[in-house]
């Protein structure tokens, strides 16, 4: 320990962010509902996300009764199936993942993980939440409007997303998708605004970039890749929204519809798609960064080790959030497009398994010899690892142009982005609820009903979709909601496609276990403490749980170490909060 | 999409640089203490709310970038037909230029604590804008007086659509304009309100500077200056 070195003594008063007002709620009303308070806003982001994600669910089991059973239900139509297809797609993108890692994890851990009181524009940070809802509640007006909802798949192609083949194409559904779009795009961009100054701007003194958890590490580069791919998408949405109700031909060419030559001529539908996965893969990375942060928190703070490197990791989250903006036309192989562009795309996809495998070494090494606690947080942090590799591995598959123009269009490709971002990033969101609930209720959540979860949720996810991998190289299409009679297609994918349908809904009723687990434990759980993990980082030293408003009492905390100071040798306990200047020994170490 | 591109590629420099200023080759685990000597380890000393407009003001950009960006993919296919520019356009480029430069002059104003001169430059500032957009608003009528309706050609939709959009961005700074306004008439403390004019003032200049992008790109100039680019590259 002699490498140390330490600056300054024990009594170093906190700084206060001057500039920055923390305003005082008057009444139950400015409280509960109209809250300024990040922790309230985190609290309504995540609710509103989940029980818009319990919409997508249930649409899920929709399309998997009609895959597994095909023909016994007759309210599932050709057109509801897509509606379905959808409407899950969309939700569980952008309203749950994105909401919930950023507007939901962002709001609450952001502020107590720097030692800030609150974020630096709270009145921006509420008006983000209520055009969130807004937009959530257009989006849920579309399920009622005359029509139905848009069913033009979650990518919106056009030309048919604004056709009358396509549901909700000539009615409301498709404008109210994209009227959704642009509120959720407006709403965001007011709260990305805050989780990016509030980090430049509302740390602690002491609190360096280089000493920020890593959670803090990936929402912060997730927010600054959203402000700036979300964009692309306001503006393919404005576009859509031009051509479909003013009549212009920003991606319509000139078409015969039903016979009748429709007034629209000369647009290009693959600039939509060129604006739409500028936004569309980014997206993807917006999901996984804050992912990969928290996944790497739980996994030092439950194997009570300091993560293995963690420069490393910083400059990896970096250095795949820069990459992934130019990626995006691999998922435009199949386009037509000129083959050194399919060639260029290609090989920067491949590149981005680089930092992102350094990424997973680096779990494993910090798994290596640790004290691993096969706790909740823990063992969903693990299974995330498992299924990230997987589906990384599936993703090696469709970077690649030649292998791609083949499974393309088929189940394949779904298989790998729900393996990659469906399920590797919800069983971080669950493994990260586990772990901070006890924060914001000050009661854990149960035990034996987290377990239960756990278990049928992770080994549920493999039966679905390492079966629907199998189905999809057998070249089975996706989009189709009835396969038929095929001569390719031998009976064992009927019987599989029933048996996927059938863990799908094991699964889902595990989530309502969940969900049930997550209402219960607010008043029967366990009482937590304010610090049941031994964890380092602030949050954990709030002096009261769950924190008041404020967060801090009097004083905002200082600084003096990173982030994963665990199994400490000279330490009290086996680990040293980031505010604790630290054992004598330790802080006069010579230098 | 290389406008976008192009305009991402100078913000990961910015980036960049700003991140080689954060000690990212620090050994955290093996420095202790509250840092208080080492360089680079606090916030920036700029007020808060300017980083937020600078935040801002990149996304705006990267907006404009893409509108650009789909722009010239859209320019290209064969149903393409230039739309004339309005001369009017000129006249509100200057009524905006005049607005820009009557905020400079209230910011310096607020600096000397003069208040009247500073008062006088919000005015004026805010009166210029509100003439800008009204401005617009009529080259937009004389463009449908002579046919160049929304929808006739992707030349005429591009032009409302991004003038519009710009439009909208000079009301939401109005807005802000207009609560400066009713602090400098009020009781505001005068560093807030020296503050809040600098923020209005930045706001305008960037506006400035996309309107003049946006100009340059709708007339047809930007296109023909990357053809002549590109004969000298092949």
């Amino acid at each position: 320990m002699v490498d140390v070195t330490s600056s300054g003594g024990e009594a170093i008063p906190p700084a206060e962010v001057a500039d920055v007002e923390l305003y005082h709620p008057q009444s139950w009303l400015t409280k509960y509902v109209f809250s300024q308070d990040a922790k309230i806003i985190a609290i309504q982001y995540s609710s509103t996300a989940l029980a818009i994600g319990l919409v997508a669910l249930v649409l899920s089991w929709l399309m998997r009764l009609q895959l597994g059973f095909p023909g016994t239900f007759d309210f599932i139509t050709p057109e509801a199936y897509y509606q379905f297809v959808t409407m899950h797609g969309m939700i569980m993108v952008v309203y749950l993942l994105t909401a919930l890692f950023l507007g939901g994890f962002g709001n609450y851990l952001i502020p107590l993980m720097v030692g800030a009181r609150d974020m630096v524009f709270p009145y921006a940070n509420m008006l983000s939440y209520w055009i969130y809802l807004l937009a959530v509640l257009v989006l849920v007006v579309s399920f009622f409007a005359p029509g139905g909802p848009t069913g033009a798949g979650w990518t919106l192609y056009p030309p048919q997303a604004i056709l009358g083949g396509t549901p909700g194409g000539q009615s409301a559904g498709i404008i109210l998708m994209l009227v959704s779009l642009i509120l959720f795009i407006i709403g965001f961009t007011m709260g990305g605004l805050n989780y990016v100054v509030t980090v430049l701007q509302g740390r602690a003194r002491g609190m360096t970039l280089m000493r920020m958890p890593l959670t803090v590490w990936g929402i912060f580069t997730a927010t600054v890749m959203a402000l700036f791919a979300f964009p692309a998408l306001f503006v393919a949405s404005v576009m859509m929204l031009f051509d479909r109700l003013l009549g212009t031909s920003f991606f319509m060419p000139a078409l015969v519809e039903m016979g009748e030559q429709l007034s629209y001529g000369g647009g290009s539908p693959i600039l939509f798609q060129h604006l739409f996965w500028f936004f569309g893969h980014p997206e993807v990375y917006i999901v996984a960064l804050p992912a990969f942060g928290i996944v790497s928190d739980l996994i030092s703070t439950h194997a009570r080790k300091n993560i293995f490197g963690y420069r490393m990791m910083v400059w990896a989250i970096v250095i795949i959030g820069a990459l992934s903006f130019v990626v995006w036309a691999h998922h435009m192989y199949v386009s037509g497009m000129n083959p050194y562009f399919g060639f260029f795309f290609a090989t920067t996809t491949l590149i981005i398994a680089v930092p992102t495998a350094l990424k997973v070494y680096n779990w494993v090494l910090t798994l290596w010899r640790g004290d691993i606690h096969l706790t909740l947080p823990m063992l969903f942090a693990l299974a995330f690892i498992v299924t990230f590799v997987n589906g990384g591995l599936t993703g090696l598959f469709l970077g690649n142009v030649v292998v791609d123009v083949p499974l393309s269009d088929t189940m394949f490709v779904v298989a790998h982005f729900h393996m990659v971002m469906g399920v590797a990033p919800i069983l971080v969101i669950f493994g990260a609820i586990y772990h901070w609930y006890p924060k914001v209720t000050g009661r854990m959540l149960n035990e034996a009903l987290g377990q239960f979860h756990f278990w049928v949720t992770f080994l549920g996810a493999y039966l679905i979709f390492f079966p629907m991998l199998y189905v999809g190289l057998v070249g089975v299409p996706r989009r189709y909601p009835e396969l038929g009679e095929t001569a390719f297609i031998p009976d064992s994918v009927h019987t599989l496609n029933a048996f996927i349908s059938v863990m799908a809904f094991i699964v889902g009723f595990a989530q309502i276990v969940f969900l049930f687990n997550l209402i219960w434990s607010i008043r029967n759980g366990r009482d937590a403490g304010g610090n049941p993990w031994r964890a380092t980082t602030l949050e954990w030293q709030t002096p009261e749980t769950p924190p008041p408003h404020g967060n801090w009492g009097k004083q905002v905390p200082v600084v003096y170490r990173w982030a994963y100071d665990y199994s400490v040798p000279n330490a009290k306990q086996d680990f040293l909060p980031q505010n604790d200047p630290g054992p004598r020994g330790l802080a006069e170490a010579p230098r | 999409m290389s406008v976008i591109l192009i305009f991402l590629l100078v913000m990961a420099g910015f980036a960049a640089w700003w991140l080689s200023h954060q000690r990212l080759m620090a050994k955290p685990w093996l420095e202790q203490g509250p840092l208080g000597g080492f360089e680079g380890s606090d916030r920036s000393t700029l007020p808060t709310a300017k980083i937020g407009l600078g935040v801002f003001l990149a996304v705006v950009g990267a907006l404009f970038a893409l509108f650009a960006s789909a722009y010239f993919m859209r320019m290209e296919l064969s149903d393409w037909r230039p739309l004339p520019m309005p001369g009017l356009l000129w006249l509100n480029t200057g009524v905006l230029v005049l607005s820009s430069v009557a905020l400079q002059f209230s910011l310096v104003a607020s600096r000397r604590d003069e208040r009247d001169l500073m008062r006088l430059g919000l005015m004026v500032g805010g009166l210029a804008a509100v003439i800008f957009l009204i401005g617009q608003l009529i080259a937009w009528q004389q463009l449908v007086a002579d046919g160049y309706v929304l929808a006739g050609n992707p030349a005429n939709s591009f032009f409302y659509l991004i003038t519009g959009l710009h439009g909208l961005h000079i009301v939401g700074g109005l807005v802000a304009l207009g609560r400066t306004a009713a602090g400098a008439w009020g009781e505001d403390r005068p560093e807030r309100l020296r503050l809040n004019i600098e923020l209005c003032a930045i706001y305008w200049h960037f506006l400035l500077v996309i309107w003049l992008a946006v100009f340059v790109l709708l007339a047809g100039w930007a296109a023909e200056f990357l053809a002549v680019c590109r004969q000298l590259l092949i």
